[in-house]
């Protein structure tokens, strides 16, 4: 059978592979030195170098995006491509594809790295890029789908292993997340209103956004674990079974766990109280993947001490076991209750990020370029350093940022015997970690410091390795010929396969279209009258507070908890962000809530403390807003805002629509000439987005 | 809250893919045999120079 050369050769195509191995590279070390400078300027807030392309809340959305889809997402797509063509036995599917693939991918990573740092952003976390580009990632998904499904559709081994099962549900799954997640209606060619408003926008966003943690950076990394683990030992999986059970039970609890963000929240508790249940099952599946992961290692762990890649390997899944014993912890509505909107969680995530994925990589990167390359790593001791160095920057990140997420929740909870806060002025609690900022961000040196390492490494082993050797065959003699589906009818039933995928995802996205305006309407508040719609002025500065991306530290989200009804008022109730575009919820607070800080302080108080943090608080760790109180507001488009926001459901009356432009001029005029009178040097600022800026915080918990 | 009726049906809706996915997967065979599967990944296809016109100088290099 072996003799049946000319049919059953293939040629791999490695050289995608390596396209998208350099890609990671490179845009891991952009993605881990942005996190580095977020990181710092919270230690030392003049890291912004004043520049507001610079400032922190544009920035951390742009670390995200970069360290998940542009360093998490080629890494992913080089290892399935690698790992699926072998396990397969079969070129990909389509060269052009893959082309199309790797480029769009690319232009859709520069298209955010021009548009986050310029404030484009829709402010809906891990989602926050604007639709043009929302449709690019679609389409570029569409065509990966298309590649992979058509490789597996004309594989040569009838069997898929396990690795492909996680390929499948991450691309099936993430394509579907997105899509509904990323339903928005335009007002310009860089700005939506996303079709849901307040609780529902924020329910959707963290389905989809849990989510993005589940089908981006755990199930693709648990696959290319299954492939690249037992590879890397060779030894075969500890339990094959085991990966099947837990794979499946995976997949149907995950979906589930969205709700955990929004825990003691406005949302309704049985929602809640869903989320978090499911949230607590997923230690089974989790514990399970990472079981199996490190007995792979059985009968190998000699290995560890000597070999960096299994070193890698072994403790990215060691993280892995951590971080999904903390998450389902965190999930716990009374931990959470004092894990949320702190470092903790910040910790939490990067257990994951840094040691779970960014481990797993860098161990399959060290595997995959000598074997690419057909040569030899060039240097074990720099890969040791590399992992040692990354290791303890990962350890002192997680623990610094424990410590700091504790002590500042400990510290908001704190009551005295008279029943009142113990720390009621909130940058008390911010002044206690910044040392602890100064620890994090030496752990994040110590990360890229590592990763810098392996930049060299590679840079040395691709430069010293022979030339000429780009493709590889592959002689199918190696594996059992009844297992080769070589028949036309095979290929028939696998394209079968492939076209009953497609069309679902074609028929979910059509009547996702259908639904979805109908939800516009609200129609779950019997008391919605009581709330009105933001005046045209108020609109126009909610979208600068959504365009500087405030939410990366201020949450609008007062909880059902004593401590923080005290602190900023009444439980906030969903009626109040009923028309919030996107919800700005928030989950995180490195400044203090703001969903009632309307009338709390005056507007002067407002624009100084903009301009200025300092001049109100003086130990406050915000970065300044000057370019806010020079640059124009654009009034012309509040029309077009209004009236899809009309579309949408908000009870404006045609009048206002229509003036809206007129109307927020002289709100504006209004607010303008108060400040003007308390000082008289302000004039300069007739007219500028700081005016409606602070008409919006005003109106915060005033409806 | 229709937008849980949505996202609950959405997610039921991927549930039943993945069931549909699973029923087919067990039916197909791809469970019957748990133990080669593990086994035949680790085997390396045989690697050879495209562009090396010397046959001698086709090697294994993948699994030692």
């Amino acid at each position: 059978m072996s003799m049946e050369n000319n049919q059953s050769r293939t040629v791999y195509d490695d050289d995608i592979v390596k396209k998208f191995i350099y890609a990671a590279l490179i845009w891991g070390a952009a993605a881990f030195a942005v996190g580095l400078l977020a990181a710092t300027q919270l230690a030392y807030w003049q890291a912004n170098f004043n520049l507001e392309w610079l400032t922190f809340s544009r920035i951390r959305p742009l670390h995200t995006n970069a360290a998940i889809f542009a360093f998490g997402g080629n890494a992913i797509f080089a290892g399935i491509y690698h790992s699926s063509q072998r396990l397969l036995k079969t070129r990909l599917y389509s060269d052009s594809l893959s082309s199309i693939h790797f480029w769009g991918w690319q232009l859709i990573i520069l298209a955010a790295l021009i548009t986050l740092p310029l404030g484009f952003s829709q402010s809906k976390e891990y989602a926050e890029l604007e639709w043009p580009i929302d449709i690019a990632i679609t389409v570029i998904w569409v065509i990966f789908a298309i590649n992979f499904f058509g490789t597996i559709a004309v594989r040569r081994v009838k069997h898929l292993y396990v690795a492909l099962w996680f390929y499948i549900a991450t691309i099936l799954t993430v394509a579907v997340l997105h899509v509904v997640n990323s339903i928005e209606i335009p007002v310009s060619y860089l700005q939506s209103y996303p079709v849901y408003a307040g609780v529902q926008d924020a329910l959707v966003q963290w389905w989809y956004g849990h989510n993005a943690v589940a089908f981006f950076l755990t199930t693709p990394f648990l696959g290319l674990m299954y492939y690249y683990i037992p590879k890397a030992a060779n030894r075969p999986i500890y339990s094959y079974r085991l990966s099947i059970v837990h794979f499946w039970s995976l997949v149907f609890i995950y979906i589930w766990a969205g709700p955990h963000h929004l825990l003691n929240s406005a949302l309704p508790d049985w929602a809640q109280t869903l989320g978090m249940v499911f949230s607590i099952m997923l230690w089974a599946p989790s514990w399970g993947g990472m079981i199996n992961g490190l007995l792979t290692l059985r009968g190998a762990w000699h290995k560890v001490r000597t070999d960096p890649i299994i070193k890698f390997l072994a403790v990215a899944v060691t993280f892995y076991g951590m971080s999904t014993f903390e998450g389902p912890l965190l999930s716990i509505k009374s931990v959470n209750s004092l894990a949320h909107y702190t470092d903790w969680i910040i910790g939490h995530v990067h257990g994951g990020t840094l040691g779970w994925n960014g481990f797993l990589t860098f161990g399959m990167i060290y595997y995959l370029v000598p074997k690419l390359w057909n040569t030899k790593l060039y240097s074990q001791r720099l890969a040791n350093n590399h992992f040692w160095i990354g290791f303890f920057g990962i350890l002192i990140y997680y623990i610094s940022m424990w410590a700091s997420g504790i002590t500042q929740g400990l510290m908001w909870q704190s009551i005295d015997a008279n029943g009142q806060l113990a720390y009621p002025d909130f940058v008390e609690t911010v002044i206690k970690i910044v040392p602890l900022y100064y620890a994090r961000a030496i752990g994040g040196s110590l990360f890229l410091i590592g990763f810098i390492l392996m930049l060299i490494n590679m840079w040395k082993t691709i430069s010293l390795a022979p030339k000429g050797q780009d493709e590889q065959q592959v002689d199918m003699s190696n594996i059992t010929m009844d297992e080769v589906a070589g028949t036309g009818h095979r290929k028939l039933e696998s394209l079968g396969a492939v076209f009953t995928v497609l069309v679902f995802i074609a028929i979910l996205v059509g009547s996702i279209i259908e639904i979805v305006p109908t939800l516009a309407i609200h129609k779950y508040l019997p008391d919605a009258n009581k709330v009105r719609p933001y005046t045209p002025l108020e609109q126009a500065g909610r979208d600068i507070y959504v365009k500087e991306g405030c939410y990366t530290c201020h949450s609008q989200m007062i909880r059902k908890l004593d401590f923080d009804v005290i602190r900023y008022g009444e439980a906030s109730k969903l009626e109040e962000s009923m028309y919030d575009r996107p919800f700005q919820w928030g989950s995180k607070r490195t400044g203090p809530d703001l969903a009632r800080v309307g009338g709390k302080y005056p507007d002067m108080w407002h624009y100084r403390h903009m301009i200025d943090p300092r001049e109100i608080t003086p130990k406050s760790i915000m970065p300044a807003y000057p370019w806010l109180d020079n640059k124009k507001l654009d009034y012309q488009i509040l029309r077009r805002k209004l009236s899809v926001m009309k579309r949408l459901g908000v009870p404006y009356d045609d009048e206002t629509v229509a003036n809206a432009d007129i109307i927020a001029e002289k709100e504006s005029l209004e607010l303008f000439n108060a400040l003007l009178e308390q000082d008289p040097s302000l004039e300069n600022i007739k007219d500028t987005q700081i005016i409606a800026l602070i008409s919006y915080l005003q109106s915060l918990g005033k409806k | 809250m229709l937008i849980i009726i949505l996202t609950i049906s959405i997610s039921l809706l991927l549930a039943l893919v993945f069931v549909g996915a699973f029923i087919w997967s067990a039916r197909s065979g791809q469970y019957n045999d748990l133990v080669t599967p593990a086994h035949r990944m680790l085997i390396d296809d045989k690697k050879e120079k495209i562009s090396g016109k010397n046959p001698e100088e086709d090697k294994y290099v993948d699994g030692k």
